[in-house]
């Protein structure tokens, strides 16, 4: 099957699925819904890689699927929306989570994949 | 509805990205993921904009802005990928490049999406004096 046909349905189930973990958890002062699907897909994308998986798997699963499960814009607009509510503890607490954790959950995605 | 339009939102997104990518993938410098750091940093500075002018004055069909930000933007730019290059490097050895691509996306996407934001909201008619 053409690779953009699989990276175009991936995106289309990844980027539903963030919105379906958006709606499902509730608002709250720390974006907690951009922080679920960063680290998770973070973490599967690791096992992904960690299980050695390429070609049109991986660009349905990988490229489609965890690159639009995940964000990077959001996460800056988030941040952004801190700043002007002046939210300095969160906003802190936020960029350690998710930069420290992205790490973090990916490296163990990575290496439950090389062993799993 | 919302859904369709998340959904194909996330097509259109993905396929940007991969676009940009491919293209991008000439120019590695020593392996650094232009590609990522571009689609990241373009998408905040275009979603902060859009989440200010747009969504902020109600101007768009709510269906219509939640697909181009939740379902465009969003999967246009990625954070799984931008962690395992990180990751990558780090494993490789390469420190200094993993500091330089976290610092450069850390701050340069929030920066741009500050930016965006303040750009959205200069009133209609301001912007540009």
């Amino acid at each position: 099957m053409s690779g953009f046909i699989l990276i175009a349905l991936g995106g289309m189930a990844g980027a539903t699925s963030r919105f379906m973990v958006q709606r499902v958890i509730p608002k709250t002062i720390l974006p907690v819904a951009t922080l679920t699907v960063n680290l998770l897909g973070s973490f599967l994308l690791g096992w992904i890689v960690g299980q050695g998986i390429q070609g049109d798997l991986y660009l349905f699963a990988a490229t489609g699927f965890m690159g639009a499960f995940t964000t990077f814009s959001t996460l800056n607009v988030d941040l952004v929306k801190l700043i002007n509510n002046k939210q300095y503890k969160v906003l802190t607490v936020y960029m350690i989570i998710t930069y420290f954790g992205g790490l973090a959950s990916g490296c163990a995605g990575l290496i439950i994949g090389r062993l799993l | 509805m919302v859904y369709l339009g998340v959904g194909l939102g996330g097509v259109v997104g993905s396929l940007l990205r991969y676009f940009v990518s491919v293209s991008t993938s000439n120019f590695l410098t020593n392996g650094f993921p232009v590609g990522t750091v571009i689609v990241n940093l373009a998408g905040s500075l275009f979603l902060g904009w859009f989440t200010s002018r747009i969504i902020g004055k109600n101007i768009l069909n709510p269906v219509l802005s939640t697909s181009i930000a939740t379902g465009l933007t969003g999967s246009f730019t990625t954070f799984s990928t931008f962690s395992m290059e990180t990751i990558v490097y780090i494993e490789d050895g390469r420190i200094g490049i993993a500091i330089f691509y976290v610092l450069v996306s850390a701050v340069g996407g929030l920066f741009l999406a500050a930016v965006g934001y303040r750009l959205g909201a200069v009133p209609f008619g301001e912007a540009g004096k």
